[in-house]
């Protein structure tokens, strides 16, 4: 009974990102945990914590993700595994996908995949229902509740978002899931818990050791662009009392044929 | 001539919002535009859809697609495609869009432009444009794999066609591939969310932050929101704090959104706030500190009270707007 976690780090939320003279994207600040993936991340360890199971916290990336992976082993998963080799350099979703895929097979015995509900920095929101279609395992995306899991009998239970409302959906495992904001309250590392997964060794796997070749990209991307400035400067609107100010917006609103 | 798919979402029998922008856009690459609609009983949507733009619809009303799920419309749309070979699918970037279009994308070895705030062919290559970083940056994305190109389109994005009645045309009835016994789950349960408007469709939104000081500090927030027929957001902290359901966060971690007219009482606008509405086209700011950050980013901006503010706004909308 095994649960892989699947994350990426991502440049802190509040980093300064810009596109410089050569077009590529800079930043100064840290990269972090992908956010949605702190969700994800607890949520299986709050499964191993519920139900005596193996956890393996997996990236595809460069060093950078170890990030990711290392919190993931501070807050208590069990292994981390990096995939890597320079033919992913400028992966799309469909190579990620290919190599989660291979990853999770070579695990072996995995029952359950979860995965934050989208990358805060170059998310598609893609990622989850390739690799699914790649293992040719059902997929439930938007998770908000995991409200039972059976490992043994293999059957999940969850409610899900969507845009109208909540549905309760009902599954066979193995299965892979994508979870939101909210499913829980995210672990943070103890100080303990970074010493261990500091000294952790996190493997590389690569195309050879998985034995699968990523296989071509279905998308590139050709170019970076900072985006246009807002027009104008913001207007105030004073007035006497609060009454005279709403008064004024609201007409603006109309003048502008906002309304 | 360029063939163009375009899977078609609708709830309770109506075609939802993304899906007729989707149609909008479908008109601008040029071409012959093909409604895919899977479901039960959909002869409404089929309808609304000859409406809304669509040219041809592929129609698949079986019991096994009475409500969305990943496994059958999946297999569903790859056949489809498969079998026609389209140049070009379209779908909104909705819940279901996304779940649809990746799988299918993945299951063809296709390229998918996700999330697309713009759309172009050129050469028979599909170029698009798709915010990153929470919207500090856009990128240029475009398809490499040859045959048929996928896209999701990010809502209000597209303009979508004004519908026209009087089209119609050939509906051509296709089988489903998964029978129940194949299909891994199950939908037991729906529960409608409570606001009327959903937040991603609205075009206006009305928002409120720290600033309400409690859950019952959303109520001016709603009666605004409820005299303009807006949607009612919240920042991640007044969610944090257990005020409102996560459904109505705006921001990084919440929904992205892109309404003609923002709204926001009480809220700072921290940089992850920002990128879920910088994109809005009017921003209303209202706020008691007149050095808040949200005033950067606004078109017009009132500093004061919001619990004076709001039903003074929502006042003088109910007389201009007459009700
Ligand atoms: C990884 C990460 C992801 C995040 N994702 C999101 C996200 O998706 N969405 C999001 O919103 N935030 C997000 N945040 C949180 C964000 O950083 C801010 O903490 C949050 O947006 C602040 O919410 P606020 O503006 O409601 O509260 P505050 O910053 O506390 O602002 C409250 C404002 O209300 C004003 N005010 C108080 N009383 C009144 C009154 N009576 N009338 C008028 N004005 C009043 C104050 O002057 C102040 O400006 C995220 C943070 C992190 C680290
Ligand atoms: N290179 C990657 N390695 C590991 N996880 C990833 C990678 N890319 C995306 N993900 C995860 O996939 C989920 C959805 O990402 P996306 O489909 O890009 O929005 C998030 O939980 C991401 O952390």
């Amino acid at each position: 009974m095994h649960v892989v976690v699947v994350t990426k780090s991502t440049p802190d939320t509040a980093a300064k990102v810009t596109v410089d003279g050569s077009g590529n994207v800079t930043w100064k600040e840290a990269m972090v945990i992908n956010p949605w993936d702190e969700y994800s991340v607890t949520e299986a360890v709050l499964l191993k914590e519920a139900h005596n199971i193996k956890t393996t916290v997996l990236t595809v990336g460069e060093e950078a993700h170890n990030e990711a992976v290392k919190q993931g082993l501070a807050i208590g998963c069990d292994q981390g595994i990096r995939v890597w080799d320079s033919t992913l350099a400028n992966a799309d979703s469909l190579q990620y996908s290919r190599a989660v895929a291979a990853a999770v097979q070579k695990l072996g015995d995995v029952d359950l995949v979860i995965f934050g509900k989208e990358q805060a920095d170059t998310g598609t929101d893609q990622h989850v229902y390739q690799v699914g279609r790649k293992l040719g395992w059902n997929v439930i995306g938007s998770v908000f509740k995991i409200q039972e899991i059976d490992f043994a009998g293999k059957t999940i239970k969850v409610v899900r978002l969507v845009e109208q409302g909540k549905q309760v959906v009902a599954g066979k495992l193995p299965a892979v899931i994508s979870v939101v904001k909210d499913i829980n309250e995210p672990k943070y590392p103890s100080f303990m818990g970074i010493r261990k997964a500091s000294k952790a060794e996190i493997p590389v796997w690569d195309g050879a050791a998985l034995g699968v070749d990523f296989g071509l990209p279905g998308v590139k991307v050709s170019a970076y662009q900072n985006p246009p400035e807002r027009a104008g400067k913001v207007q105030m609107i004073d007035g006497d009392s609060a009454d005279e100010k709403a008064r004024k917006l609201v007409e603006k609103l109309f003048e502008d044929k906002v309304l | 001539m360029t063939s163009v798919f375009v899977w078609l979402e609708h709830f309770d029998g109506v075609l939802v919002q993304p899906s007729r922008e989707a149609l909008g856009a479908a008109g601008t690459l040029g071409g012959k535009i093909t409604g895919l609609v899977f479901g039960k009983n959909v002869d409404a949507v089929v309808k609304a859809a000859f409406h809304a733009g669509a040219d041809e619809i592929i129609k698949v009303d079986d019991e096994t697609l009475e409500t969305f799920r990943f496994e059958p419309y999946v297999a569903l749309l790859t056949k489809i495609v498969k079998d026609n070979t389209p140049d070009i699918v379209l779908a909104g970037h909705t819940t279901r869009g996304r779940e649809i279009m990746g799988g299918a994308a993945a299951d063809l070895d296709k390229g998918l432009l996700a999330d697309c705030t713009e759309l172009s062919l050129e050469g028979g290559r599909l170029k698009a444009v798709h915010p990153v970083y929470s919207g500090k940056v856009l990128s240029t994305i475009e398809i490499v794999s040859d045959g048929t190109q996928f896209a999701t389109l990010r809502g209000r994005a597209f303009t979508p066609n004004e519908p026209d009645a009087s089209r119609s045309g050939n509906v051509i009835s296709a089988s489903p591939v998964l029978a129940e016994s194949d299909i891994a789950s199950k939908v037991e349960s729906f529960e409608a969310s409570v606001g009327k408007v959903s937040l991603s469709d609205a075009a206006i939104i009305v928002s409120g932050g720290r600033g309400v000081g409690g859950p019952e500090g959303f109520a001016p927030i709603r009666e605004l929101a409820e005299v303009l027929g807006a949607a009612v957001g919240a920042s991640r902290a007044t969610v944090d704090a257990g005020w409102i359901p996560y459904e109505h966060q705006v921001g990084q971690t919440g929904k992205v959104v892109s309404p003609d007219l923002y709204i926001a009482a009480g809220i700072s606008g921290a940089i992850q706030h920002q990128a879920g509405m910088r994109t809005s086209k009017t921003i209303v700011a209202i706020n008691k500190d007149a050095d808040a950050p949200i005033f950067g980013l606004a078109t017009y901006g009132i500093v004061g009270d919001l619990f004076e503010l709001l039903p003074a706004l929502t006042k003088v909308f109910k007389e201009k707007l007459g009700k």
